[in-house]
């Protein structure tokens, strides 16, 4: 399944915005990518190993926080998995 | 640096003052090189924080997928965002910094006072992790001849 990364994290991937993996979850294609890519497993996770809160990860068009299953999601090679980092502030 | 057309800058500036006294926020598509974010069109979207949207502002993230899509099919990339700080400096507050993850994007603050858009900064966001990231100033350089595509 293709894997989007967002333009900041294209830092540590080489440039590239789309990462190809295999993996039979969605945790499981994280960490094929953190793997093929290990700078980005500090942005990515905390020192806890779990998501940064600010991270969003989306299924095809599903917010994985909101799937039964989370990141155990299954998933298949015509998947897309899009990264994408929340946006917000104020004064 | 921000390289921006009149245009758009003029765009961003006037959504701050349509969604007054409350916050604007929008996209900047582009291309990001190592000295210059620049930007080719801006996307408006909507301010999520309904509940404080006079001091706060939020992008769903459908919304940004939606708009990190429509940028890759026009070959462009996500090189920053903006907002509107009403009735106040045009200055990254603490909330800002602490809510800004797109490391190497620029971060435009427009202040708008009274409704009217007044001063407009450019904030990069450097640094190479989440620990180390910090707002540095960023010339502003308006494109007065050509107008950007869309």
């Amino acid at each position: 399944m293709n894997i989007h990364i967002p333009t900041p994290l294209r830092t540590f991937t080489d440039q590239k915005e789309v990462i190809s993996v295999s993996a039979p979850t969605v945790a499981g294609a994280l960490e094929a990518l953190v793997s093929e890519y290990p700078p980005l497993r500090e942005n990515l996770f905390g020192a806890d190993g779990k998501l940064r809160s600010f991270v969003n990860i989306y299924l095809n068009e599903d917010d994985i926080r909101y799937l039964a299953s989370k990141e155990q999601s299954l998933t298949k090679d015509s998947d897309e998995i899009t990264i994408i980092p929340s946006i917000a502030g104020g004064l | 640096m921000l390289r921006i057309h009149f245009e758009d800058y003029e765009k961003l500036r006037t959504h701050g003052e349509q969604t007054y006294p409350h916050e604007c926020c929008g996209v900047l598509l582009g291309a990001i090189g190592e000295e210059v974010n620049d930007v080719r069109q801006i996307v408006q979207a909507g301010n999520e924080r309904i509940d404080s949207a006079h001091n706060r502002y939020s992008i769903s993230a459908v919304e940004l997928i939606r708009i990190q899509r429509q940028a890759r099919a026009a070959c462009l990339d996500i090189v920053g965002f903006y907002h509107s700080h009403p009735d106040h400096p045009a200055q990254w507050s603490s909330t800002d910094i602490a809510e800004a993850h797109w490391l190497g994007c620029s971060y435009v603050i427009t202040r708008v006072a009274n409704g009217k858009a007044e001063v407009t900064n450019s904030f990069l966001l450097r640094g190479s992790n989440e620990e180390e990231k910090r707002f540095e100033d960023e010339n502003i350089e308006i494109l007065m001849t050509t107008a950007a595509p869309g």
